[in-house]
């Protein structure tokens, strides 16, 4: 019996190994076809870095020498495998804007100058303000999705998605200074610039993240909340789910031990899109505090087409979302007891 | 004996297309104490809905608008939410028809047997997981020390049933409603849950509400009989004398039902070529081989009734022949003359040959579609009629039906019934003019007159129009009734066949012979007397005594 037991929990791991390994090499299969979506979109881009740094003294001369010193002389499918290459072995290349160029032409290019130094502070910036978020949002939006469904069609069921689709439905800039008005003006209980550095202490930090975070909260809560209520509501026609109630089992005992157990895997895919969101999507809040995340980095580098940030930002975001779809879909599955118990 | 249930003039309604309509008309019901009572009726009676209400329980959309339901003196559609939670589980247990879909498929089994015990605080969580392995000995499932601790899923359809007559038992109530616990199992596993349930009621002293279509296992179960046609009570009686002495002329239809049976046509001469030939076919889905060498032949104008339990390979046969599931090896002939094994290389009349009709025809016939289009498709298809032809093609074909055609060829599927919707799928399937016709469980869904009427008619046609039929079917009763010849199939192989009289009559193989003694009988004494003799009285209590020893 023992014996069986274990034979089955090693096929299963097994089979669970398998499947995540195969969805990785899917992964990493989408993340090269994106790179070439990435790279062939950034060279569509007008204008070039050369024309946008020079202004009104681009002599065709001078654009000619940075482009050259740049490499942007050469055919895109060059530059492409190059960057490819080294994207690779972990080198993302150098930012154009700091570059120094005389440096080009010596041996030594300096660490500022090179993507990942610049890239990674404000990445690590960007995660700790999107697990801040998540730490806060998801288990709110789950606990209103629950009670939503609870109190289905009740007065807190409807003012629960009103609440939750008006702040989906403003723009991120006008919640994020209604907070600021009433928790920053009006009560000042939290600072309204979040211009953290390195070096500061964890307290601190968390103290200035909290307002971009929960302006951030009340964008993805709507999403969540819903899709939690919906999945529940979707299994009460169930006949387990009668089945529990004719053995006297309380409503809130019935939810969350009867139906939230089987609702996971839509539940779970909607948490990884957002979470994606919180990564890729928050510029225009990082632009209300004033938080140096990866958002405004990008927008800064295309808007000097600082080609190499670009791309290195695109590709962490495409990353982003492939690594978190895919554990999304490793959990829906894990969460399926027909195959966590095989017969 | 003391009254536990009193049911007085309840009337329940249900809500659909905006409006109450009437489910139960006024319907008194009462039960003592140990007592079962038989519910029973076509699908629609309401027996479900009042099996509900007395636990004072509505689905949503369904209301009980007057009437009382008083259990030991409490008045259960005036008690509070929280003071009927108390009672159901507790003191009323409930078991559904699908234990499949009734466990709750994220848990493990004995988790949720102990779940009503311990927040009901009637025993301890390790009290009743002893508790329930005991039950699950006397219940007769295999190895009930560990089968609690397996997932729904890994629990076949009889052994989780009779885990939820467990999982009802685990806080020793007072009354258990059973709804349908054996119409979804096949007849030789709905003998070992039948004999289950009667035990362990009459062990505990249970009142029973046994709710159920079939006459011949409500007399197995019950003390008292109440039959219910839609909404409306019938009639009630004692088990004994409702059987022997039925008053109403509905209660005698019912009994009527099974008495239907059509003389067996003369054997076929052995020189004469059969209509369809199965020569060794040998099928699998993906690795597993499910068909292993099934031949049969099937004549001109007879009945090939094809028999077994879920599982034994009748459907996938019917698939071999139609050519959906192209076999690994074997032979299909059609008249002498060998058919292309997968259907996609047949010509288009040796696609009309082959008709099928299938078991759920609500699944079978689009939804969006008239039923003037669902058999309008076949006569333009196969014998190219348009306009007005096909439009007198279709109204002939409902006319063969018993459908009058003025009404019934613009409506859509959802306006018929279960039975007029299987009599579409026949018409569907004459509208290709076959020699061959398969039904694969046409009259499984069906309420017994319903099924009835459908047997008749099949019955009609085929002395019409010298059709074959190849008869796929799990209920004996069927075979019985329209059957010429018999295939006996078990494990995908065939394992007897012969002309029906001599399937009928002793000696069989002993897996005819264990389906044969399943069936259920109207003697309310045959349950008791098949047990005895096949010597599993009583197996439940050894197997505790032996568990408690170990």
């Amino acid at each position: 019996m023992i014996i069986t037991e274990k034979t089955r929990t090693g096929e299963y791991l097994s089979t669970v190994l398998k499947i995540i390994l195969q969805r990785l090499a899917l992964g990493l299969l989408t993340l090269f076809v994106v790179s070439i979506l990435i790279f062939a979109a950034v060279n569509l881009l007008p204008g070039d870095f050369a024309q946008a740094i020079l202004g009104q003294g681009a002599t065709p001369e001078a654009v000619e020498a940075i482009r050259r010193d740049l490499g942007l002389d050469q055919p895109p499918i060059t530059r492409y495998f190059q960057w490819l290459v080294g994207a690779v072995q972990g080198d993302l290349g150098n930012s154009f804007a700091q570059a120094n160029f005389a440096s080009f032409v010596g041996a030594d290019s300096g660490n500022k100058a090179s993507v990942a130094a610049q890239i990674a502070p404000r990445f690590w910036n960007t995660m700790f303000l999107a697990g801040v978020t998540a730490l806060i949002a998801v288990p709110f939006s789950v606990l209103l999705g629950i009670l939503a469904a609870l109190y289905r069609n009740s007065a807190f069921d409807k003012f629960a998605n009103m609440f939750t689709l008006s702040s989906i439905s403003s723009p991120e800039f006008f919640l994020a200074y209604i907070l600021i008005l009433f928790l920053a003006v009006l009560n000042p209980v939290l600072p309204s610039l979040s211009n953290i550095y390195q070096g500061m202490g964890l307290g601190e930090r968390l103290e200035k993240t909290l307002l971009p975070a929960l302006t951030l909260t009340l964008v993805v809560t709507a999403h969540m909340m819903r899709m939690t209520r919906a999945a529940i509501i979707n299994l009460l026609a169930s006949p387990y789910i009668e089945m529990a109630r004719l053995k006297g089992m309380s409503p809130m005992r019935v939810i969350v031990r009867h139906a939230l157990p089987n609702a996971l895997a839509p539940i779970i895919n909607v948490v990884a899109l957002n979470l994606a969101y919180l990564i890729t999507g928050v510029v225009v809040v990082e632009v209300v505090f004033v938080y140096p995340g990866i958002g405004q980095l990008f927008v800064d580098s295309v808007k000097i087409r600082d080609i190499p940030v670009v791309q290195a930002c695109c590709l962490i975001f495409a990353a982003a979302y492939i690594l978190l779809n895919l554990t999304a879909d490793i959990m829906s599955i894990v969460s399926n007891p027909r195959l966590r118990h095989p017969k | 004996m003391s009254r536990l249930l009193t049911m007085k003039d309840v009337w329940i309604e249900g809500r659909s297309d905006e409006t109450w309509n009437p489910i139960i008309n006024g319907v008194d019901l009462h039960l003592d104490k140990g007592e079962v009572l038989g519910l029973i009726g076509e699908s629609g009676a309401g027996k479900s809905t009042m099996g509900l209400a007395a636990m004072g329980f509505c689905r949503d959309g369904v209301r009980i608008s007057k009437g009382s339901v008083d259990f030991d003196g409490i008045n259960l559609l005036k008690a509070s939410a929280a003071r009927k939670r108390a009672l159901l589980g507790k003191r009323i247990a409930y078991v559904a028809q699908s234990a499949a879909a009734s466990f709750n498929p994220a848990h493990r089994i004995i988790d949720q047997h102990t779940e009503g015990p311990v927040q009901h605080g009637v025993m301890s969580k390790s009290e009743s997981e002893r508790d329930a392995m005991e039950l699950y000995a006397k219940l007769r499932l295999p190895d009930p020390e560990n089968i609690g601790f397996r997932y729904p899923h890994q629990v076949s359809g009889g052994q989780l049933q009779r885990a939820m007559t467990a999982m009802a038992m685990s806080c020793r109530p007072d009354l258990i409603i059973f709804d349908e616990p054996t119409t979804a199992l096949d007849v030789t596993t709905q003998i070992e849950v039948l004999a289950s349930i009667r035990d362990i009621v009459e062990q505990f002293g249970t009142a029973a509400i046994y709710i159920t279509h079939d006459l011949a296992v409500v007399a197995q179960m019950a003390d008292r009989i109440k039959v219910l046609l839609k909404g409306d009570e019938v009639e009630t009686a004692e088990t004994r004398q409702m059987l022997s002495h039925p008053k109403a002329e509905y209660t005698k239809s019912l009994w009527a039902v099974r008495e239907f049976k059509r003389p067996q046509k003369p054997a076929v001469h052995t020189s004469a070529t059969p209509v369809v030939s199965v020569q060794g076919i040998t099928a699998a889905y993906g690795k597993i081989n499910v068909l292993h060498d099934v031949s049969f032949d099937i004549h001109e104008g007879r009945t090939v009734a094809v028999v077994g339990e879920s599982g034994s390979g009748k459907s996938t046969t019917a698939r071999c022949i139609t050519g959906l599931l192209p076999p690994r090896g074997g032979v299909i002939e059609f008249d002498g003359v060998a058919l292309p094994l997968d259907y996609r290389k047949r010509n288009k009349h040796q696609l009309r040959q082959v008709q099928m009709i299938y078991q759920m025809a609500d699944t079978a016939l689009n939804p969006r579609k008239t039923i003037g289009e669902i058999i309008g498709r076949p006569v333009e298809f196969y014998m190219g009629l348009k306009g007005r032809d096909k439009r007198r093609r279709v109204e002939e074909l409902l006319d063969e039906i018993e459908l009058p055609a003025d009404r019934y060829i613009d409506r859509l599927p959802s306006e018929l019934s279960g039975g007029q919707k299987q009599r579409i799928g026949i018409a569907r399937a004459l509208a290709a003019e076959p020699k061959f016709i398969i039904c694969d469980e046409v009259t499984s869904a069906l309420d017994q007159l319903v099924a009835e009427g459908i047997l008749k008619l099949l019955a009609r046609l085929q002395d019409e129009r010298n059709l074959s039929y190849m008869f796929i079917t799990h209920d004996l009763a069927t075979v019985r009734s329209i059957a010429d010849e018999v295939v006996v199939m078990k494990d995908g192989e065939v394992v007897e066949q012969g002309p029906k009289t001599d399937m009928f009559r002793p000696p069989h193989h002993p897996y005819t012979d264990l389906l044969l003694s399943s069936v259920p009988e109207m003697n309310p004494d045959w349950l008791s007397t098949l047990l005895a003799e096949r010597g599993i009285d009583n197996i439940g209590d050894a197997a505790v005594g032996k568990m408690n020893q170990e």
